[in-house]
């Protein structure tokens, strides 16, 4: 007989909905601790190079918040549409995206350009964003194709497309040949925010998505429609809420802020297009639009969090002498404990045998 | 007085879950060969008392006793191979396969061949008169040859105790004829019988003792046939009923909703296809649609809302505006109010509170949606008067709807419905699972709704119901629907010969009918 056991709960618990991630993090420490044990470091000090270290600094702080940017404005989008049951997993390609068609109009203007310029190349982000989402959702509606593969093989497509456009059209004439733009005038860069850090206007962007998200989800008619649709579609059928209005909607609403992402990326920290404009920024992001549990702010810590594991695993390579996979293996015991511990959403731990009604 | 030892003896039952006492020391002992009803409201802790006689789950104190031995049922094999059977109120059949093939996966003696296995079900069928084809495919069976499958199957393994789960709900009235026959047969040859059910007048007429359950407790034990079929509820409920009153009908109005040859088509296997469907409601009349399931109901409340669209938009009108091409919002924005059949899922979302499941159908109506952004304040306010004036017992507008009992789930959603002041309503299966009181409450609340002047159109398997309710009944079968015709001129038994097919003169479909003496 074991000592634990799970009993299903009558409802839902609300509280642990939001204390899960909590204790994810913690288990995750925990964890961390035991394998740099294991590891032969001193654990104390390992963990402090991973997670302290880094961000004792208003430097540290603000790549923390650089990093953390492309991840919030994207993992808001995509939580609104996760809410819908449309699955957008091609984030990654609708950033690339807004970074060719974004930065493009920053790299036509180069040289008589205006103020004009920055505000073209947000909304020409937005536009490509929009645009690459919009595929798998025409396809969607029109053949009923699943958006999960499309918009992931999209992804594909548009880093194959930067690649030409570096390797030709957008290439630095003045450059050796190497793959890469030129640097992008400060007419067509996002201004920096805080000095002495490389925390830009993107940054504003993200807390605003964040806001315009929570408003959406919470108060309006449309984001009412979106959670019945992903709760229960029957539900909406029986409404009359019109679901392909919805799918276009969650589409590009999330290209489109995926599609700003890059277009902060190539216009913020990196300066000009590059062959590889983000880690795994659009895939991060599902991690963190579920790990902040669909909901904006939520997704606003998460973001703060998986920006945090990118830099302290670049820390814990220098410091600590440890090989790259150890961003990989933080985020996924954090994924993975998060997953576990959702058990508890429903049911609950308890002590003993089963118990005997008197 | 010695009596017979007990084929089955429950001492003592006790079943808790978190945050209820579904079994509270039930005692039930039955008796070889009786036919033994098993009564109660929904809650009162009928599945879990028979969960627990076939082994799906345990108790957490009490005995069991059979024949005079204490056992332990651990699962249902265990069950079967004591000799207890059990028919679900869901079938579980494979619609593609064949009679014996069916049957041949749920039995537990693998060892015979499909042949062997066959001429048993044969001779089975006629020995029970359950007339059954072993080659035919389940999918082509109607309702009531498929439960017999389920019989036969049960009946192979020479069960000494069998369960009823809610048998008669998916039956016709001569089919529910046939089926107690067979039940009284089997009971006459020592089987012990215990049935399901909350048909009231379907106990009185077969079943030799009843047991009713109350909140998990045994409340009474009683002779049916010595009882009223009010007696019998007021048991259940623990209360006295009130009956619906149904004032002489009023003069009737203009056409609300009219249907006009509507035909649908289907790629979908197995579904229905309407076939020149034409009806009227009018304004302060209820019309009943009767029939058994799966003979048009769910394509034709979809067509009638707008779930699904007609390409002829004229074929559906409501208040002599084609809108067969409108979908949901814009038919509702017309005077339409619905009441979906799949009251968790389709009539209300599970996991929202009662508020923003007020709002689900609400806005189309009500002020609750002003330039996009919801008043949520008017949500509370509207889901307050909806559980205020339907009685809907729960811990406020807060509560999510999967919280909510059948009972009050269903008060809810009708009254979400009824508060919108439509013109138009249309309600499937009002009071499908829904406990007496309950059930009363909604039918004076329709009652009531009609005779202020708005047209009601009630699509139901329950003849009771509809007999209660309507003032024309029409029925539905095979996608075709028979003329209407006045309540007070017809009877059950003739609307239960359209529900077995035979109107319109029509050879095609050769029904049950033939075969009633």
């Amino acid at each position: 007989m074991s000592l634990l056991r799970l009993e299903p709960r009558g409802q839902a618990s609300r509280a642990m909905v939001y204390l899960t991630p909590v204790l994810a993090v913690a288990l995750t420490l925990a964890s961390g601790f035991l394998l740099f044990l294991a590891l032969g470091f001193d654990p104390v000090k390992a963990l402090h190079a991973f997670f302290i270290q880094p961000i004792s600094t208003a430097r540290g702080l603000g790549e923390l918040i650089v990093k953390a940017t492309p991840l919030v404005l994207i993992g808001v989008g995509l939580a609104i549409g996760f809410r819908a049951n449309v699955w957008n997993i091609g984030a990654e390609g609708q950033l690339t995206l807004g970074a060719i068609v974004g930065g493009g109009i920053g790299l036509a203007f180069y040289g008589d350009g205006g103020w004009w310029v920055l505000p073209l190349m947000v909304l020409g982000g937005v536009a490509g964003g929009m645009l690459w989402a919009a595929i798998p959702a025409w396809l969607k509606l029109r053949f009923n194709a699943s958006e999960i593969l499309t918009s992931l093989m999209l992804t594909y497509v548009a880093l194959l497309l930067l690649n030409y456009l570096i390797n030709g059209p957008y290439r630095d004439p003045e450059g050796f040949a190497f793959p890469e733009s030129r640097m992008f005038e400060p007419d067509a860069t996002l201004p920096h925010l805080i000095q002495g850090t490389r925390v830009h206007l993107g940054s504003l962007f993200a807390l605003l998505a964040v806001a315009g998200g929570w408003v959406l989800m919470s108060r309006t008619f449309i984001g009412f429609q979106i959670r019945v649709i992903g709760l229960t579609p029957a539900a909406a059928g029986y409404a009359g809420f019109n679901e392909k209005r919805i799918v276009w909607l969650t589409l590009l609403l999330s290209g489109g802020l995926a599609g700003l992402a890059g277009l902060g990326e190539v216009a913020g920290p990196i300066g000009q297009i590059t062959p590889s404009i983000s880690p795994g920024y659009g895939f991060t992001a599902i991690i963190v639009a579920f790990l902040g549990r669909l909901h904006p702010v939520g997704i606003l810590l998460a973001g703060l969090l998986m920006a945090l594991s990118f830099i302290g695993g670049e820390a814990a390579q220098i410091a600590l002498g440890l090989p790259k996979a150890i961003t990989g293996v933080f985020q996924g015991m954090l994924l993975f404990f998060l997953l576990a511990c959702d058990v508890l959403i429903r049911y609950r731990v308890r002590l003993g045998a089963r118990r005997v009604a008197a | 007085m010695a009596s017979p030892t007990p084929r089955l003896d429950l001492r003592g039952i006790t079943k808790r879950f978190p945050g209820c006492l579904a079994n509270d020391h039930v005692d039930l002992a039955l008796l070889p060969g009786e036919i033994h009803a098993l009564l109660g409201e929904n809650g009162a802790g009928k599945s879990t008392l028979v969960k627990i006689i076939y082994g799906v789950q345990h108790a957490d104190s009490g005995t069991l006793h059979w024949e005079g031995r204490e056992v332990t049922i651990s699962d249902p094999h265990a069950a079967r191979r004591l000799g207890i059977g059990m028919v679900f109120q869901h079938f579980s059949l494979f619609d593609t396969l064949t009679v014996a093939e069916n049957i041949a996966l749920g039995i537990e003696d693998k060892a015979t061949s499909l042949k062997d296995l066959s001429v048993r079900i044969r001779a089975v069928s006629e020995r029970y008169g359950l007339a059954l084809d072993p080659d035919r495919h389940v999918f082509d069976l109607s309702v009531g040859e498929r439960q017999r499958v389920e019989i036969v199957r049960c009946l192979l393994q020479d069960p000494r105790l069998l369960i009823m789960d809610e048998p008669t709900s998916v039956l016709t009235p001569q089919e529910v004829g046939r089926l107690f026959e067979t039940l009284r047969r089997l009971a006459a040859e020592g089987c012990t019988i215990l049935y399901i059910s909350h048909k009231l007048e379907e106990i009185r007429a077969l079943c030799d003792r009843a047991t009713v359950l109350r909140g998990g407790k045994v409340v009474a034990t009683c002779d049916p046939r010595k009882e009223t079929a009010r007696s019998l509820a007021e048991m259940m409920i623990g209360t006295s009923l009130s009956t619906p009153e149904r004032a002489a009908a009023a003069v009737t109005g203009a056409p609300r909703l009219e249907v006009r040859h509507l035909s649908t088509t289907t790629d979908v296997p197995f579904a229905t296809e309407l076939k020149d469907v034409s009806l009227e409601v009018r304004a302060g009349e209820i019309l009943g649609i009767a029939g058994v399931a799966g003979n048009g109901q769910a394509e034709l409340m979809a067509a009638l809302s707008g779930e699904t669209l007609i390409g002829d938009e004229t074929a559906v009108l409501i208040e002599g505006r084609p809108v067969g091409h409108l979908g949901p919002r814009a038919r509702r924005e017309l005077g339409l109010a619905f009441v979906p059949e799949e009251r968790l899922g389709r009539g209300a979302v599970p996991e929202l509170s009662l508020s923003e499941n007020a709002l689900l159908s609400g806005y189309a109506r009500e002020p609750l949606v002003r330039s996009g952004i919801v008043h949520f304040g008017r949500a509370r306010s509207y889901a307050e008067r909806i559980i205020d004036l339907f009685n809907v017992v729960t811990h406020g507008h807060k509560a999510e709807a999967r919280s909510l009992s059948g009972g009050n789930l269903q008060k809810f959603i009708i009254g979400r419905e009824i508060l919108q002041r439509p013109k138009l309503l249309i309600v499937g299966q009002p009071t499908w699972g829904v406990d007496a009181g309950a059930a009363a409450a909604i039918h004076q609340a329709l009652i009531d709704l009609a005779r202020g002047g708005t047209a009601v159109l009630v699509i139901s398997q329950d003849l009771d119901e509809l007999f209660v309710l309507c003032d024309r009944i029409s029925v539905l079968f095979h996608g075709r629907l028979s003329p209407s015709t006045p309540s007070h001129q017809t009877t059950v038994e003739q609307i239960g010969l359209l529900m077995g097919g035979l109107f319109g003169g029509s050879g095609e479909d050769e029904g049950e009918i033939g075969r009633v003496a």
